[in-house]
């Protein structure tokens, strides 16, 4: 029905996939499984026409096909459901429905009737009975995806691929998608399923697809494997041995967090963290690895100060309780944050290398208290340039010319300038080339080496497993592993980090 | 592109608006003889005074991504009680008492209410998070409100000649606005390329999310910028009312829209994060040049409104273009 041959995808550089195979039928619901970064989203994301850019061929109906866009796509009758959904919350069901294909009278005028008739009989199809003017924000998540599958269908889908279906639903309503996706697969439509819960996998799905770097590592019927094989296939590269042992005194703790919470910032009821404690040691680098929305990120935030009004918990930092209810309050207490994503949260993109790095302790670098030192300024960059070996012409080149990795350093050298006693690192390493990657490495561990604590977040497994002096696992906002790097392995912390349900 | 052509489309987009107002001053030197001499120089620098004390508070908060459209009714409240101090001064009904105000005491006076007002401006915008555009429409119209009370809709006239000064004096041939605004320029240049303040400005701008995680407080630096902005707008009330000698409850009307001319006009991207005090000096000068020149050249100010508009939009698209090479 729908089939990937080949496919090669780079990004500036990076090969995101490799030579992918990969083939749906028609009537079957096909499995996709491998971890973060596995090369999942950057597959559908070609099969659904939002990349252009890409090696090999795709075959549709027995015919080769090059979408141009997500409408050239949506028209051929593919359908890509995001985990974030893409409906516009202001306006009715019936109008996501028809979005961009409205019904209109002979005058022009939008055929509100209509459409909402149309609307009404798509959503009986799935069992969904509701008044088609109800407006996206009133209604439950799983129902907004029950109206994305109403979009798919209107648009006459034969190929629906639902990516983290059930991340954000009920059990009831996971129900009740099942049954749908029994009754989609009747009618012989196409589907795949992307998910990491394997406990739906094999509830709901026909053939297993694994990849695993960029590549299809295995495929075939999900009745011929055990979830255990799975794991097996999604993690078995070759083990990179972890190259170094610190020493950290037991009794030398840094920092430490006693039960902490954090609430969903509209839905009350929900916690993003639940009863998070843990400690971390001087000299001690401490890796934390989770799926998508485990939490991880959220964690390091509250932690830094920036969810002071809903998040509780207690925070000591050499054993003495901190209150942290801003950035400056976790500067103040010698927390550095190196965030995730550093275009978007690290970086001033048209300033200055020189100005980036002084960015978090101007205040030192003044003279009389009142003006500013270019002096001072120029010889603290010049210091981490060099340090961190910072490729770049001048200390005055703006940072939006040097490459991801060089970024990434500058961002680090702004937290290391504040003098922290605990630096957090969120994905320190994403998206930067294999170079600058080991450089972080190295330098973390003479960082550890000189007495800083460390905790490093992180998605990929074998840079948790080489880094790492000890591996804290979470999943769903709650901590499920602490584990020492002489018992941590890639099966046992993806053993923790899937949904245990 | 090699470094040496881009550092050198670099300093001449640097220098763009420079360069448009040196040949837009060339070209009316040949139109008409009227244009370049020192007595209209000195008259164009006077009339611009007051608007680039205006737009150099906007450039402040055009930079950190904000933007301020009450400063023309701040001017006329602020304006207003500087002469209405003056003249009037604080009565004290149960005593049957008037509390006057030197000229020293009334502009100051006037300044503190600016600063409370851009203040609070700063204040409903951080703390309600209600868009700075939003914000301060509500304080046009606010001002505009309280200028008329405290007026009653009629000019405070005849305000004696030692306050006169301030809009009508000059010192060594140059007017006194004129010195007002090159020490507001030089204080605010000062502000934004040697102090903490100002590289606060400039990070706020051109990334909010990554400044706060920096340990900035995002919240001060804005209630400051418009506080600041709202202080210079009483100023130029100060100014404007000395210059008329009157207090008119009218008087700022759509002086925002020419500060903001300015601001663009100079190169400060509306996005923040990007731009300078000195291209907003610029680009005041270059309206002021052009609304001289038309009135020398007998151009109806129907058409001079026309022509303003055009050069603003040039600007801009100017600017575009050359962001989109880079």
């Amino acid at each position: 029905m729908l089939e990937a041959r080949n496919i090669t995808k780079r990004f500036s550089g990076v090969t995101a996939l490799l030579n992918i195979n990969l083939s749906l039928q028609s009537g079957k619901v096909t499995a996709i499984v491998g971890e973060n970064g596995a090369g999942k989203s950057t597959l559908m994301k070609i099969l659904s026409g939002v990349h252009r850019q890409y090696e090999g061929d795709i075959i549709y109906n027995g015919k080769p096909v090059k979408f141009s866009s997500t409408r050239d796509a949506e028209e051929a009758g593919i359908a890509i459901i995001h985990q974030e959904l893409n409906l516009v919350p202001h306006l009715s069901i019936a109008e996501n429905i028809f979005l961009g294909k409205e019904i209109t009278t002979a005058l022009g005028v939008l055929d509100k009737r209509q459409m909402n008739k149309v609307a009404e009989q798509l959503l009986a199809r799935l069992n969904f009975a509701i008044n088609p003017e109800t407006k996206i924000l009133d209604i439950k998540v799983g129902q907004q995806q029950l109206v994305e599958i109403a979009k798919a269908l209107h648009a006459n889908a034969s190929v629906i691929i639902m990516d983290e279906p059930t991340s954000a639903i009920s059990d009831k309503e996971v129900d009740n998608l099942f049954s749908i996706i029994n009754q989609l697969k009747s009618e012989g439509k196409t589907i795949a399923y992307i998910s990491h819960k394997f406990k739906e996998l094999f509830a709901i799905a026909d053939k297993y697809v694994v990849l695993r770097d960029g590549t299809t590592v295995d495929e075939g019927d999900i009745n011929n494997v055990t979830q255990q094989v799975l794991i097996q296939k999604m993690t078995g590269r070759e083990i990179i041995q972890q190259q170094h042992i610190s020493n950290f005194d037991e009794a030398d703790l840094i920092l430490a967090v006693k039960n902490l919470n954090l609430r969903h910032p509209e839905r009350k009821s929900v916690n993003l963290l639940n009863n998070i404690s843990f400690q971390l040691h001087k000299g001690e680098i401490l890796g934390i690895y989770g799926l998508m929305g485990a939490g991880r990120t959220e964690l390091m935030e509250v932690i830094f100060g920036l969810h002071p009004k809903t998040s509780t918990g207690e925070i000591l930092v050499e054993n003495i309780s901190q209150k942290i209810k801003s950035p400056c309050d976790a500067i103040e207490a010698g927390i550095a944050l190196v965030p995730e994503d550093r275009k978007l949260q690290g970086l001033i993109l048209n300033q200055s290398v020189n100005k980036n790095i002084g960015l978090a302790i101007l205040k030192q670098l003044q003279h009389w208290g009142i003006m500013l030192s270019h002096a001072k300024e120029k010889i603290l960059s010049a210091t981490y340039i060099n340090r961190l070996g910072i490729k770049t012409t001048t200390g005055n080149n703006a940072v939006q010319n040097l490459s991801g990795g060089n970024q990434q350093k500058i961002v680090i050298a702004k937290w290391l300038a504040t003098n922290p006693k605990i630096l957090l690192l969120d994905e320190p390493t994403r998206g930067i080339d294999i170079n600058a990657k080991s450089e972080i490495y190295k330098l973390m561990r003479t960082l550890a080496a000189e007495g800083m604590g460390i905790i490093m977040v992180s998605s990929e497994l074998p840079e948790i497993l080489a880094v790492s002096d000890r591996v804290l696992v979470m999943c769903e906002g709650e901590m499920t592993a602490n584990l020492p790097i002489a018992n941590a392995t890639e099966q046992e912390i993806l053993k923790h980090a899937i949904h245990k349900n | 592109m090699t470094t040496t052509s881009a550092s050198y489309t670099n300093s001449l987009k640097k220098f763009q608006s420079l360069i448009a107002l040196v040949i837009l001053c060339i070209v009316l030197s040949f139109l008409t003889d009227k244009f370049f001499t020192a007595s209209n120089g000195v008259n164009v620098l006077r009339q611009v005074a007051v608007n680039i004390c205006i737009a150099t508070g906007m450039t402040l908060i055009v930079l950190t991504g904000g933007i301020d459209l009450s400063v023309g009714s701040v001017l006329a409240l602020c304006g207003a009680i500087t002469a209405g101090l003056l003249k009037n001064g604080i009565p004290v009904h149960s005593a049957n008492l008037y509390i006057g105000f030197t000229i020293l005491g009334a502009v100051l006076a006037a300044i503190i209410v600016g600063v409370l007002l851009g203040f609070f401006n700063g204040l409903v915008i951080t703390k309600f998070k209600v868009p700075p555009f939003v914000a301060t429409l509500a304080m046009l119209t606010v001002a505009r409100g309280f200028t008329m009370l405290y007026t009653e809709g009629h000019p405070i006239s005849n305000l004696g000649d030692n306050f006169a000064l301030i809009g009508a004096g000059s010192f060594i041939g140059i007017p006194v606005p004129v010195w007002i605004a090159i020490v507001v320029v030089l204080l605010a240049a000062f502000i934004t390329k040697q102090t903490k303040l100002g590289r606060y400005i400039y990070a706020i701008g051109g990334n909010e999310t990554a400044a706060k995680l920096s340990g900035i407080r995002i919240n001060r630096v804005k209630l400051i910028v418009y506080s600041l902005g709202a202080a210079l707008a009483a100023i130029g009330g100060v100014i404007v009312t000395s210059r008329l000698d009157s207090a008119q409850p009218n008087a700022g009307v759509s002086y925002e829209l020419d500060a903001i001319a300015a601001v663009v006009i100079g190169g400060t991207s509306l996005n923040g994060g990007k731009g300078t005090v000195w291209g907003t000096v610029i680009g005041a000068i270059i309206i002021g040049v052009l609304n001289n020149g038309l009135v020398l050249l007998n151009v109806s100010p129907f058409w001079q409104q026309v022509v303003k508009g055009g050069v603003i939009l040039f600007a801009v698209i100017i600017d575009k273009i050359g962001d989109k090479k880079e």
